[in-house]
């Protein structure tokens, strides 16, 4: 392949709150150690989104920036026009709101998505969810556990034929109540995971890859199977992981 | 503390709780602030309010520099007399409250104070100044939106309206939480110093703090220091300072020019000390004489401090988020100096490392970099998707010991250690101490 292969992050200055950005240092990183060439574009807002990217990534982000973001999308038909060609996405809290059918700000205002996702979201009066999650992706997938770290004011309903990323197993997901944590529409990926999902999930991010440019050789990663081993077990024994007494009173005395 | 005008209450309670911090630091369980404050609070809800009337107090707040800036401050205020000051880094209420234990008749305050407990300790103290210094992504997991608190401080500081303040033009979010009054004729609000400090990071203000429409920067340095920017849609934009740098020389209004000459390391560090020149100039500070005393201080709570670990000098770095890694990684000395990064995602460094992945770690490339801390594996997989060389070693002595073998053998006498909040202090202990730990 003479090209490289485009990765498009979307608007990584709206969008990337939470580090989600890392999701396209993975993708490109994992094509790179496999040969195959491959680029990030960052598309900052303001600028036209390019039509031609193998794979669009959108992170989460705060409450006026992500209306922005929207705004900024719905502009254009670029990433609905790649997505109908055959490019993958990935989007994650506050991107995959944006990708749904409507979201809610957190002054409760309804906002238009890109309903390339058949979701919505909206706010309750709950606290934020925030924590370790695990869950099992949809069994259509074949993907190993998901782990990740979940943080927002969103609930997420999604539509009556809509398939789930996966059913939750330690946290809260899309928490309309009914187990399920993110949405997948053919290449279209939504969940609610940060760590970035991809560096947790390295089997996900090759699924993604793999829709657009077909089966991958798999690598070897010894590193990331002990992050995913330490944080699956983290999220089912909390109590386990917490800081060890002494030191956790010896910060209570000092400040924190 | 003029304790003869405090109600008895308030007298009891800061005694008892001056008691119980000196009896925990007797039997060594820590500096025992926290815990004093406590049992003050405890007897007493309004005692940081009471006991610090009277006194010029200033507090510093912002999520980077807080207490590098106001160790800075207090140096400037005690070449005229004496501080209070919550230098062991206690910057919750509880913390300001026993930093006005031993305080004596006529002290000045220098409190710094969380970024999330702003709004609360200015409405109970109504500090003679606040020092804003910026807001960026940190602990998003216990605080949610870094947006919040710029709102909290906006509405705190209309609500204090005496209070001066001294805010950094540079950060859209602090410039935003600065101006809370009704702008006078030259549309800035009553009473703000601003300063001009050439900030860098500009990650989190992508979208206006006041109307959401997105933030234009401008290509060309400005007027006064730093870089234009402004709102595409509202009036939000770059305040004209009163104080900025140029180079390393803080520049007035009136044309005088100071250099700033520090024995702290770092871009970073001239900026906190034209933002405390400034604080103490509204305390009657002469410019001249608050810089000459912040060119003595030499390490703040461990930071830049240089520890002997089994014939390796070792220097203490500290790096929290994002932006803070943004000046680390200048500080750095230049590769193949190994370093070793320690990372943890206790309560108060926030759960949720992915921060990790906002910070350019590719820029370590050429060195030998040992990851260490609690969260040491999140870290060695971000430091093998920026193909840097690294291995992980949970005991922080034996990291130091790994790190100053270096790549191929070569043996390193001086290595840089940078370390999140809660690991750096586990680190110094360790290091210090000749314990392991981590």
């Amino acid at each position: 392949m003479a090209e490289p292969v485009s990765i498009a992050l979307l608007y990584p200055e709206l969008l990337g709150t939470y580090g989600d950005g890392g999701n396209a240092t993975v993708l490109a990183q994992r094509l790179r150690w496999r040969g195959i060439p491959a680029e990030v574009v960052d598309v900052h807002a303001g600028e036209p989104v390019p039509r031609s990217c193998q794979v669009y990534v959108m992170g989460g982000g705060e409450d006026a920036p992500q209306a922005l973001a929207a705004r900024e999308l719905r502009s254009g038909r670029a990433l609905v026009d790649a997505v109908e060609g055959g490019a993958a996405v990935l989007a994650v809290c506050a991107g995959l709101q944006v990708l749904g059918n409507r979201f809610a700000g957190e002054d409760g205002t309804v906002h238009d998505g890109l309903g390339l996702l058949d979701c919505e979201t909206h706010r309750d009066d709950g606290p934020r969810r925030v924590g370790e999650v695990v869950a099992t992706p949809d069994p259509s997938l074949d993907l190993p556990e998901l782990t990740g770290y979940e943080n927002h004011g969103g609930v997420t309903t999604l539509g009556p034929g809509a398939r789930p990323l996966a059913r939750v197993v330690v946290g809260h997901g899309n928490d309309g109540g009914d187990g399920t944590e993110g949405i997948v529409s053919g290449r279209v990926i939504g969940t609610y995971l940060h760590g970035p999902v991809l560096a947790r999930n390295p089997a996900l991010a090759d699924h993604l890859l793999a829709s657009v440019l077909g089966p991958l050789e798999p690598l070897e990663e010894p590193e990331v199977e002990a992050l995913r081993k330490e944080r699956l077990h983290a999220a089912r024994h909390p109590h386990m992981h917490m800081p060890q007494l002494g030191s956790g009173w010896r910060r209570l005395l000092r400040g924190h | 503390m003029p304790t003869v005008d405090l109600p008895l209450r308030t007298r009891v309670a800061a005694l008892a709780g001056r008691a119980i911090a000196d009896a925990s630091r007797l039997v060594g369980a820590g500096e025992g602030s926290v815990i004093g404050g406590r049992v003050t609070l405890a007897i007493d809800q309004r005692a940081l309010g009471l006991m610090a009337a009277g006194h010029q107090s200033v507090a510093v707040s912002g999520t980077n520099g807080k207490t590098t800036t106001t160790r800075l401050l207090a140096a400037a205020l005690s070449s005229r007399g004496p501080v209070s000051t919550n230098s062991a880094g206690a910057n919750l209420i509880p913390g300001l409250v026993s930093s006005l234990f031993r305080g004596r008749a006529g002290a000045a305050v220098a409190l710094e104070v969380d970024e999330g407990h702003l709004a609360e300790a200015v409405a109970a103290v109504h500090p003679t100044a606040v020092v804003l210094l910026n807001l960026s992504r940190d602990q998003l997991d216990r605080f949610g939106e870094v947006r919040r608190h710029a709102a909290d401080w906006r509405l705190a500081l209309a609500a204090s309206p005496d209070t001066v303040v001294v805010a950094n033009a540079d950060d859209p979010l602090v410039t935003w939480a600065a101006g809370a009054c009704q702008p006078d004729s030259d549309g800035d609000r009553c009473g703000v110093t601003w300063v001009g400090t050439g900030q860098r990071w500009r990650a989190d203000a992508s979208a206006c703090p006041n109307c959401g429409s997105r933030i234009k920067w401008s290509d060309e340095r400005s007027e006064r220091g730093g870089v234009q920017w402004a709102c595409s849609s509202c009036p939000l934009a770059r305040p004209r300072p009163d104080a900025w740098l140029e180079g390393s020389d803080l520049v007035l209004a009136d044309g005088r020019r100071l250099p700033i000459r520090l024995q702290l390391p770092g871009r970073v560090n001239i900026s906190n000390a034209a933002m405390a020149v400034a604080g103490a100039m509204v305390l009657g500070i002469d410019p001249g004489r608050a810089v000459r005393a912040m060119s003595r201080v030499r390490a703040v709570a461990g930071r830049y401090q240089v520890l002997n670990v089994g014939g390796v000098r070792v220097r203490l770095l500290l790096a929290k988020n994002p932006a803070g890694w943004a000046e680390a990684l200048d500080l750095l000395r230049p590769p193949p100096t190994p370093v070793v990064v320690g990372i943890n995602a206790g309560v108060a460094d926030g759960r949720d490392p992915s921060w990790l992945w906002d910070v350019p770690f590719e820029r370590l490339k050429g060195r030998l970099v040992v990851a260490t801390g609690e969260r040491g594996r999140d870290l060695a997989v971000r430091l093998r998707y920026a193909d840097v060389r690294h291995t992980g070693e949970q005991d922080y002595r034996k990291a130091v010991a790994v790190a100053a073998t270096g790549l191929n053998g070569a043996k390193h006498p001086d290595i840089d250690f940078v370390a999140n909040y809660t690991s750096f202090q586990d680190a110094r202990r360790a290091l210090t101490s000749g314990r392991g730990g981590g």
